[in-house]
């Protein structure tokens, strides 16, 4: 199945990416190309096979429940785009 | 037309960990703004989550409780959406397989009646910062002390057919987890948050109706007005030709009403898949077994055994249970006494509007439960009256010290010396000739509430330390004699 | 001096024959000679490299030793450098002065490298031409019209053209392994877990691990040691103890028994290749070494769920980037959704965003199941194919790639084509394997690789059957005309 102008488009917005109006026709061919490969794997029988998510299959180890992280923020914020009175500044949030 | 309500609940519940569920950072409420964001909270680009056990032994702690299936081999899942309180882009949470599996959980209803409610889950998570909008020129600013504060998202079943069986359910959990020591239950805070999902749908139908999600309602009062309004919405919505359509809404307590949220309108797709950088959690049945012995009684069980043990009524029992602190208060007051009854009353009504004038919970209760029971204990020997003892009770409050001490320093032992007493009654007597003559000469009917005139005047001669058995007996024989 | 190898410097410094002061000085001026051909350099880090050779340096004179004591080596750009621009290769981060050490970095620091800078690369990894990073494209040394591979291109282009010994790399699907191939060094993937991520700028959490390049295996071991090892920080890494590699080296290969899948050598190898695999072969037999054929039937199923897993976790991965709390933000935006979409629109790079998108839809409702969770079973018949294989040999042998590096442009009309570059390497990621690639040869004055494989945490065993084979040949120690 392939992707129209408009799929591009929705997918675009989920991941919060600009696209370039130009650039669109050219950004839905490359991902039809891609999907056309992604797709061989249809024909591949997978029938009770498990998924396997981490190659290892280990479990997972746990941390001890202890404060080990001091205030940096002056030197976090150093790096920050936009920053007031210790926040991170964005557009105004309407909810 | 009858309309049936249906409520289903999220709770979300702040874990009193010490640390956040994968940093190392803070989790104290109430910090200087980002003071307590690491590299991890951040989402800084390289960071990696590492699990903090104790939040797994909580969730555990809470499954045990609700007798639900624990999830053995439970999953951290991604849930992708963007948003400035969300650092990394999604929220690290559960889904296919959580901590918590199906439980149930019971619940008291006004009529005496216990209903039991079905718990879906309960599934770890990380809280997410929080967005100031004070105007920073047009701009939101992000905090994100909170990101990373591990969340225990419960999940009930919808089964709820009130707003007042919704606050007894969500009371009960709040006094479970408190039991459980696993959330501080401070709703102020944040730290049990509530989002109420709420249809309503005619009487006898079987389907459910479309719900609204109410988000984030902070307090047991505003459980029960934001349902109440948000079913009133829905039933003149419907009544009126109007269809409920699917969506989040916020609570206005000031208006008393619910309006839409227009942030969460859009369709979400939070494309959840399990997070690589974490591993399945593996909790193995010998930790189970050892967790359930570090269980602590539970309400259900709390309160037969109060009724059981110390013959108190369902009543008192269901009020003395409701929290741990003041069950265990109580206990302490009753073994020291040696009366559970006196004691039941005692930390009911004295104890209750103590604190309920200070305004502070009983673990701050300035007369401590050791002072409470000696002061019992001198009721039960007669030391002092029931009477005295309020101006007793009241002076430890004042932190006057120990009963035994402030009996001794203001002279309120009990006089039990019938000769002491006599000599009290016979210069009250004397000095009340002329009231004496009209007893004599009164009817039996009459003579009741004229004997009770004397009985205060020994009283009041004696500074009230006289013992009132004594005196009524020995005023009887010299009035009739 | 640019000639030494990791261990010659190691005896040079120990001797005294020079200090790591002189060899950082010499190899910077090197460094800013050449690499205005190469671009294989985002950050040439001069004060960083003569304050660590200095402190190296008295280290040494205080008593101290150690094989990487006063070491020159670079990090490819998405280990997070205190202090220092971490870039990914991208716009988005070009701005970014990391502000902690990764694991990695740190862990070599205190063995005592001198860090001379970071290395180019393809944007956030993504890759295998080193075409697509922010700071232009790498040149390779063997012929400067042609990629380097990557997407470690910068760190292969660097060693291959002898402007330093050694530098780090990280491999999704072959980014260690095949620019190693294509720039005649050698170059180790390790077994998943093996070495920390933490620091280390995600493209695909399951897939990466970060490895050693260099030109001989001798210096991989060198390098690894320093690398590898339990990290609490990185959930996923293994508390598995690390042997000595160095002491693995020596190893006989009499009765090795090497496996050649045959699915390694069928339609879309370029046959000149084919030819020194075979060669490679005969050393290594002549080596005491047995040679069996071996199947993995699914190896062709890989590239399409690789293009669905690592693009899904990539997906996700570069989410934080969002112009909020550090990196790129675009110019007054107007609105919330405004701030993302431009940012991360005029940050990112045209792969990226493709990848981005792809692992998007991957994930979405509806779609997750076909493409996602299908990708993942596919996945777990891979690694049974090489659970499998491993029953009867103790390495697999292959090509590392299907062709030789090739023009700069030629494969940009369309990414399939580059994708499936990684058609030998990518196996190895999605079952977690350690592999290496080392040099076999020359087709056209282009290098060759050969890659080896073996099972789980068995990166002595590879870097063992390597090191033999470069005692008995000399393709590693060529370099480049005008290196």
């Amino acid at each position: 199945m392939a992707l129209e102008r408009c799929d591009v488009e929705k997918i675009a917005h989920l991941a919060r990416l600009g696209l370039n109006e130009a650039d669109l026709p050219r950004t839905t061919d490359a991902l039809n190309s891609i999907l056309g490969l992604v797709d061989q794997m249809q024909a591949v029988d997978t029938d009770g096979i498990e998924p396997l998510a981490h190659p290892l299959e280990a479990s997972q180890r746990l941390r001890a429940d202890v404060v080990t992280e001091s205030n940096q923020r002056d030197r976090y914020q150093a790096i920050a785009p936009s920053t007031d009175s210790g926040l991170y500044l964005v557009p105004k949030v309407i909810e | 037309m009858q309309w049936e309500v249906v409520i289903g609940l999220e709770i979300h519940t702040q874990l009193a960990t010490q640390s956040k569920i994968f940093s190392g950072s803070a989790t104290t409420f109430g910090s200087e703004p980002n003071t307590q964001a690491s590299l991890i909270d951040l989402g800084m680009p390289g960071v990696l989550p590492v699990l903090n056990q104790e939040a797994v032994r909580m969730a555990c702690m809470f499954g045990l409780a609700i007798d639900a299936e624990i999830g053995q081999h439970n999953v951290f899942a991604r849930k992708n959406y963007f948003y400035p309180d969300l650092p990394k882009g999604y929220q690290i949470s559960q889904m296919e397989l959580p901590i918590v599996g199906k439980g149930h959980l019971d619940i008291a209803l006004e009529d005496g009646t216990v209903k039991r409610i079905g718990i879906t889950r309960a599934h770890l998570e990380e809280d997410a910062g929080k967005s100031l909008h004070e105007d920073f020129a047009g701009s939101s600013g992000i905090d994100l002390n909170r990101a990373g504060t591990p969340l225990l998202e419960i999940v009930s079943e919808p089964e709820m057919r009130s707003a007042k069986e919704a606050v007894a359910y969500v009371k009960a959990i709040h006094a479970l987890v408190r039991y459980l020591g696993i959330c501080d239950g401070n709703m102020a805070e944040g730290s049990l948050r509530c989002d109420c999902n709420v249809s309503i749908r005619p009487k006898g139908q079987v389907e459910f109706g479309t719900r609204c999600e109410i988000k984030n309602v902070n307090s047991f009062r505003f459980i029960e007005r934001a349902i109440n309004s948000e079913v009133q919405r829905q039933i003149e919505l419907i009544e009126d030709g109007g269809k409920v359509i699917q969506e989040t809404r916020l609570y206005d307590p000031n208006k008393d009403e619910t309006r839409s949220m227009r942030s969460k309108e859009e369709a979400n797709d939070y494309r959840y898949f399990p997070d690589p950088d974490l591993l399945p959690v593996v909790i193995e049945s010998a930790y189970l077994d050892d967790l359930r012995t570090t269980l602590p009684e539970l309400p259900p069980q709390k309160v037969e055994r109060f009724q059981s043990q110390y013959g108190l009524s369902a009543y008192d029992a269901n009020v003395l249970a409701s929290s741990r602190e003041q069950a265990e208060y109580f206990e302490k007051v009753a073994a020291i006494g040696g009366d559970a009854k006196l004691a039941a009353n005692w930390v009911m009504v004295e104890l209750g509007s103590l604190l309920n004038k200070l305004g502070v919970e009983i673990d701050q209760a300035p007369v401590t439960a050791e002072q409470l029971g000696g002061m019992l204990l001198r009721i039960r020997d007669n030391t002092i009256s029931g009477k005295i003892a309020k101006t007793v009770f009241e002076a430890m409050a004042a932190g006057e010290g120990d009963a035994d001490q402030i009996i001794e320093a203001r002279g309120l032992k009990q006089v039990t010396d019938s000769g002491a007493i006599e000599k009290v009654l016979d210069e009250m007597l004397a000095a009340n000739a002329e009231q004496v003559e009209q007893y004599r000469a009164a009817d039996e009917a009459k003579r009741g509430k004229m004997f009770g005139f004397f009985v205060g005047q020994a009283m009041k001669a004696s500074k009230g330390k006289a013992n009132p058995q004594q005196v009524n007996q020995l005023l009887k024989s010299k009035l009739e004699g | 001096m640019h000639q030494l190898t990791l261990a010659e410097i190691a005896r040079g410094l120990a001797d005294k024959s020079f200090s790591a002061e002189e060899l950082t000085r010499a190899l910077l001026q090197r460094i800013h000679q050449l690499d205005p051909q190469l671009n294989s350099f985002i950050s040439v880090t001069d004060d960083l490299a003569i304050a660590q050779a200095q402190a190296a340096d008295a280290r040494r004179a205080a008593g101290e030793t150690g094989a990487l004591l006063g070491a020159p080596i670079a990090h490819k750009d998405l280990f997070c450098t205190l202090d220092v621009r971490t870039s990914c290769g991208s716009k988005m981060l070009d701005s970014f002065k990391a502000p902690y050490d990764a694991t990695v970095v740190a862990r070599l620091a205190a063995a005592g490298t001198v860090t001379l800078g970071k290395t180019n690369m393809d944007e956030f990894a993504m890759g295998s031409a080193n075409e697509s990073s922010h700071y232009g494209a790498v040149k390779n040394p063997w012929n400067l019209e042609h990629v380097p591979g990557g997407s470690s291109g910068g760190s292969a282009a660097a060693v291959a053209a002898r402007l330093l010994p050694a530098a780090t790399g990280t491999d999704t699907g072959g980014s260690i392994r095949q620019p190693a191939a294509l720039t005649s060094l050698t170059g180790l993937k390790p077994t998943y877990g093996r070495v920390s991520r933490w620091g280390m700028i995600a493209y695909a959490s399951s897939l990466d691990q970060g490895g050693p390049m260099a030109r001989t295996a001798e210096d991989c071991a060198l390098l690894l040691q320093g690398m590898a090892g339990f990290d609490p920080k990185d959930s996923t890494s293994i508390d598995e103890p690390v042997p000595d590699y160095s002491a693995s080296l020596n190893g006989s290969l009499q009765g090795l028994r090497i496996g050649l899948p045959k699915e390694y050598f069928g339609a879309g190898l370029d046959p000149r290749i084919a030819d020194l695999v075979q060669a490679s072969v005969k050393e290594l037999e002549k080596l005491g070494a047995v040679i069996k054929e071996i199947s993995l039937p699914n190896m062709q199923h890989a590239i399409p769920a690789y293009y669905v897993i690592a693009p899904a976790e990539a997906s996700s991965n570069l989410s934080r980037f969002d112009g909020v709390r550090f990196g790129y933000r675009c110019e007054n935006p107007k609105d919330l959704t405004d701030l993302y979409k431009r940012s991360r629109g005029e940050g990112f790079g045209s792969e990226v965003q493709r990848r981005i998108m792809v692992g998007t839809y991957a994930l979405s409702a509806g779609y997750y199941d076909a493409y996602y969770l299908k990708a993942q079973k596919i996945r777990r018949l891979i690694k049974n194919d090489f659970m499998a294989a491993f029953e009867g040999v103790d390495v697999i042998l292959g090509p590392t790639t299907p062709n030789l590096a090739w023009k700069i442009g030629a494969k940009n009309a369309d990414p399939v084509a580059a994708y499936l570059e990684d058609v030998y390497t990518i196996t190895a990621n999605l079952a977690g394997l350690p592999g290496l690639s080392m040099p076999a040869g020359f087709v056209d004055g282009l290098p060759v690789g050969v890659q080896l494989l073996a099972p789980y945490f068995q990166e002595g065993r590879l870097l063992n059957v390597a090191h033999q084979y470069q005692q008995v040949t000399d393709w590693h120690t060529r370099a480049p005309n005008g290196f």
